[in-house]
């Protein structure tokens, strides 16, 4: 076991979680009081290695599918995660050993937690992202072959639908639709495979990494965005304010852009950031300054706490963050998967430290 | 329908209690400042005594009377007079897995809850019920607990989208309790379940506070033989009547920075500027956005309690007129400690033996006050202590700015006349008339405001319409609020759509602000008929019609 997850930990990883949301993932705050509720009442839930676990171990990846703010509201009974791992044994025969969060952004890295703590089950230190993207199959699992099925969907009274589809992008149009059916937010499992399996599938130690972030913010004294940046190695884009925000949707996604005014050592810039859902790409005066699948966060230039793009308003003062995302997305395939060419741009990617090292 | 004649803002602050009376032409006519009593009311007695005796007052001409205070904040921090109250969520079994009050200071939930409950029931986010009310399961709690509950508070899942489970709610406590005060989180705060409950129960918690403030300034009005329309301010600055004021106090809880930003553009006749409110003990630099207090990003927390509340968004430093300065080996020290409201008798111009920022100002010529300026021993201590102090302002000042461009800068407050002439970054430094009261001038400015922040489904009318739907709702409620129809305009209108749903949905927050206007039986009516009207919408046991399919 590599340590158990005490308040001190859940809060740190919490803010970490936001950091590693690029903008979505969902509202952690509401996460962070569900896992501290459910492990004052059933104990702490240890983090352990994928190594730790026998090849055969199945893992149950999970997290919450839906409308960030319809979950500020109507959110979890916290028996979810129970059900879900019932529905998973009995379809495929064997028992849940860990769960693992889908995605470590925001709220959905937390979730899995406190789903944990109730069964008495551990969590592993890894996810399916290393990040947030919006779209079920945009995860490693996915990139490494394994199939999303047996899917299966619930919701706090106890409805479950469970999916058998060809295809990840075929589960997600699916469960996106009964999501809205079960009230704008469900709670799901996807790509459940074996620690064998994860070991070569997964973006690993991404739970430890978000603690670590945590820890750096609340042990910062004179400025948390320096200690971010130095503790993620990441690329200071811009530090300014909010001048416009514009936003529509398309078929349950959020599209728009956010423009940023340089304020003292970037007086005069101007900063573009596109966004769906998450933080896609950061322009200035049509240059690239990065892109998917790499991590564009923005943080409040005070405090360095992550803003997500449902919550960014005009006059903000901001810091943009830019920092490398998980290899296996900078492969071939991952760069088809969740590269800038499958948001609909027509730019090849580039790294975020070529691009800063090209500027220079 | 006549203007109000004379008004009387009041703003008790931390450490003094200011009074002012307006004429109808929005001049300053009379002012008082007297220093705050541990309990509020003898603070407000003696503010208006001390105003109506002013040379210029003339008290019967008084229609109007607005009070702003930092009063039910102080409360909340020393869990004084607080009332106890039973919590009701709906919402299960959706939402068990925070409870009520969960991550509350322990000592908070103790003065304040006699006991919390979920249950069944709640509204999806697109109108449809997430299951039936559980009334029987309410009717119960209420036994168990009634009894010991001074209040009742109700939240409902997705009450700002409807809220008939809410006032379905407040039936059965009626039934069952018969009149006792109930708080429903629909007309306190909006999305965010968790910060909206928090802020009902305060709200719920603090009723008995609002009476007694009430109270005191309807005693100390009676004395003088007035019965002028009692108004409180609110958050942003705006007035709200007396009624409403009473059903939901924690509206009132940011009022006091927001009464010194108002009161500084009233006075300039600045709409865009950065204002700085140097009191005796702290100082607050705030700004300006079209003659309102910009509101933080974020909800506040209030004595460690996370609501959904947008304040002024200030930065405050504990610097004021009354901070003591003390000497050491790395030179002097400034504050945190200040003489407060004793002022007139510990600074060394008023003869006392505690050197303060104030002496530094005076030595420095930037005012003169008391006896003069202080004896040539304590100069050295008071120059290298102002030398700092104007270094601390210019970086609060810093902070508030958000462009490049000099700005100008209202200087208010009975301390700022530290406050030096020439600061990095600001184009002038406007000092109004009148600045040391500019807080109860900001209290009396007569403006009313009404706000929606819920979720709009936008269906086949499109979303000029739903946008069109929210502006109104939130004209009619600044009318509701005292406003006078036909100078309310809507001052903010922002969308935003609801990521990863194939139904469009936007959370739109609207706010529409006007002029006082009407006579004062109005204001109760029209607070009524706001009442009924939300009931009405209540009734409509049809729902929004279900979401469009995914296209």
């Amino acid at each position: 076991m590599k340590r158990l997850l005490d308040p001190d930990a859940l809060r740190a990883l919490a803010r970490g979680c936001a950091v590693l949301g690029a903008g979505g993932g969902g509202d952690s705050y509401v996460a962070l009081l569900q896992v501290l509720q459910a492990t004052e009442d059933f104990g702490p839930v240890p983090l352990v290695d994928l190594d730790e676990l026998p090849d055969d171990a199945l893992i149950m990846p999970c997290g919450g599918i839906g409308a960030p703010t319809v979950t500020i509201e109507k959110f979890e009974n916290g028996d979810e995660g129970a059900r879900l791992r019932e529905h998973l044994q009995f379809m495929t025969g064997h028992r849940v050993a860990a769960l693992m969060a889908a995605e470590i952004g925001a709220g959905n890295g937390v979730l899995p937690v406190t789903w944990a703590a109730r069964l008495g089950l551990p969590v592993v230190d890894a996810d399916g992202m290393g990040r947030s993207f919006p779209e079920v199959p945009m995860v490693t699992m996915n990139l490494a072959g394994i199939s999303p099925c047996p899917a299966v969907m619930t919701d706090e009274r106890g409805n479950m639908a469970v999916f058998r589809t060809i295809s990840g992008h075929w589960a997600e149009r699916l469960e996106r639709a009964a999501a809205v059916e079960f009230g704008g937010a469900a709670s799901s499992t996807e790509f459940s495979l074996t620690a064998a399996q994860a070991r070569g599938a997964t973006v690993r130690n991404s739970v430890s990494k978000a603690i670590r972030i945590g820890e750096a913010l609340a042990g910062a004294t004179a400025s948390p965005v320096a200690a971010l940046i130095a503790e993620l190695d990441a690329f200071q884009l811009v530090t300014g304010k909010v001048l416009d925000v514009e936003r529509h949707t398309t078929s349950g996604f959020v599209h728009g852009s956010v423009v940023i005014e340089g304020l003292r050592e970037d007086s005069g810039r101007l900063i573009r950031l596109e966004l769906q859902n998450e933080n896609l790409v950061a322009l200035e005066r049509g240059r690239v300054l990065a892109s998917v699948p790499d991590l564009i966060t923005v943080l409040d230039s005070e405090t360095a706490e992550a803003i997500l793009t449902e919550t960014i308003r005009y006059g903000q003062r901001v810091t943009v963050i830019a920092f490398a995302c998980d290899p296996v997305w900078r492969t071939e395939r991952g760069i088809d998967v969740a590269g800038p060419r499958a948001f609909g741009y027509d730019f090849d990617y580039l790294p975020v430290e070529e691009l800063a090292r090209a500027r220079a | 329908m006549p203007a109000p004649e004379y008004r009387l803002g009041i703003d008790v602050g931390g450490t003094n209690t200011d009074a002012v009376i307006m004429d109808p032409a929005d001049r300053v006519i009379a002012k008082a400042k007297v220093p705050c009593t541990p309990d509020i009311t003898g603070g407000i007695t003696r503010a208006i005594d001390s105003v109506l005796h002013a040379p210029g007052a003339d008290p019967l001409r008084i229609s109007h009377v607005m009070l702003g205070t930092t009063h039910a904040t102080n409360a909340v921090l020393e869990r004084r007079n607080l009332r106890r109250v039973a919590v009701i969520r709906i919402g299960g079994p959706a939402t068990l897995s925070v409870r009520p009050m969960f991550g509350w200071p322990g000592d908070l939930t103790a003065a304040i809850s006699v006991g919390t409950t979920i249950v069944e029931g709640g509204i999806e986010f697109d109108g449809r019920d997430m299951s039936p009310l559980d009334t029987d399961t309410i009717a119960r709690f209420l036994g168990r607990v009634g009894g010991s509950a001074e209040g009742i508070v109700i939240t409902s899942v997705f009450a700002p989208v409807s809220p008939r489970h809410e006032l379905l709610a407040a039936e059965v406590v009626k039934r069952e309790l018969g009149e006792i005060h109930v708080s429903l989180s629909h007309e306190i705060g909006s999305i965010g379940l968790l910060e909206r409950e928090n802020a009902t129960i305060l709200n719920g918690a603090l009723a008995g506070v609002a009476r007694d403030v009430a109270e005191a300034m309807r005693a100390a009005l009676a004395a003088h033989h007035l019965q002028p329309t009692r108004f409180f301010a609110q958050n942003d600055g705006t007035l709200m009547g007396l009624d409403h004021a009473l059903r939901y106090p924690v509206l009132t809880i940011g009022s006091g920075p927001a009464n010194s930003v108002r009161g500084a553009a009233f006075l300039t006749g600045s709409s865009d500027s950065l204002v700085i409110d140097v009191g005796g003990t702290s100082t607050d630099v705030g700004v300006l956005v079209n003659g309102f207090p910009r509101e933080s990003s974020q909800g506040v927390e209030i004595g460690g309690i996370r609501t959904n509340f947008r304040m002024p968004d200030l930065v405050t430093i504990a610097l004021g007129g009354g901070s003591v300065i003390s000497s050491s080996p790395q030179g002097a020290l400034i504050g945190p400690r200040s003489v407060g409201y004793l002022l007139e008798q510990e600074a060394l111009v008023f003869g006392g033996s505690t050197p303060t920022l104030t002496d530094s100002a005076v030595a420095a010529g930037r005012s003169v006050l008391g006896r003069g300026k202080p004896s040539r021993r304590h100069r050295r201590l008071l120059a290298e202590a102002l030398t700092r102090a104007d270094v601390m302002l210019a970086e609060a000042i810093d902070r508030v700015k958000t462009s490049k461009e000099d700005r100008a800068l209202v200087a208010v407050g009975g301390g700022s006349i530290l406050v030096p002439d020439r600061i990095p970054g600001i184009s002038e430094v406007i000092r109004p008339e009148h600045f040391d009261t500019a807080n109860a001038v900001g209290a009396a400015i007569a403006s009313v405001s009404g706000q929606v922040d819920r979720i709009f489904h936008v269906g086949e009318a499109g979303r000029r319409a739903v946008l069109d739907e929210a502006s109104d709702e939130a004209r009619e409620r600044a009318v509701a609020a005292g406003a006078d129809p036909g100078t309310v305009q809507i001052v903010e209108l922002e969308e935003i759509p609801l990521a990863y749903l194939t139904s469009p949905s936007l959370r739109i927050r609207a706010k529409a602000v006007g002029t006082l206007g009407g006579r004062p039986e109005q204001h109760l009516h029209a607070d009524l008929a706001q009442q009924a009207r939300v009931a009405e919408r209540a009734d409509q046991t049809d729902p929004t019609s279900p979401p469009a399919t995914a296209s």
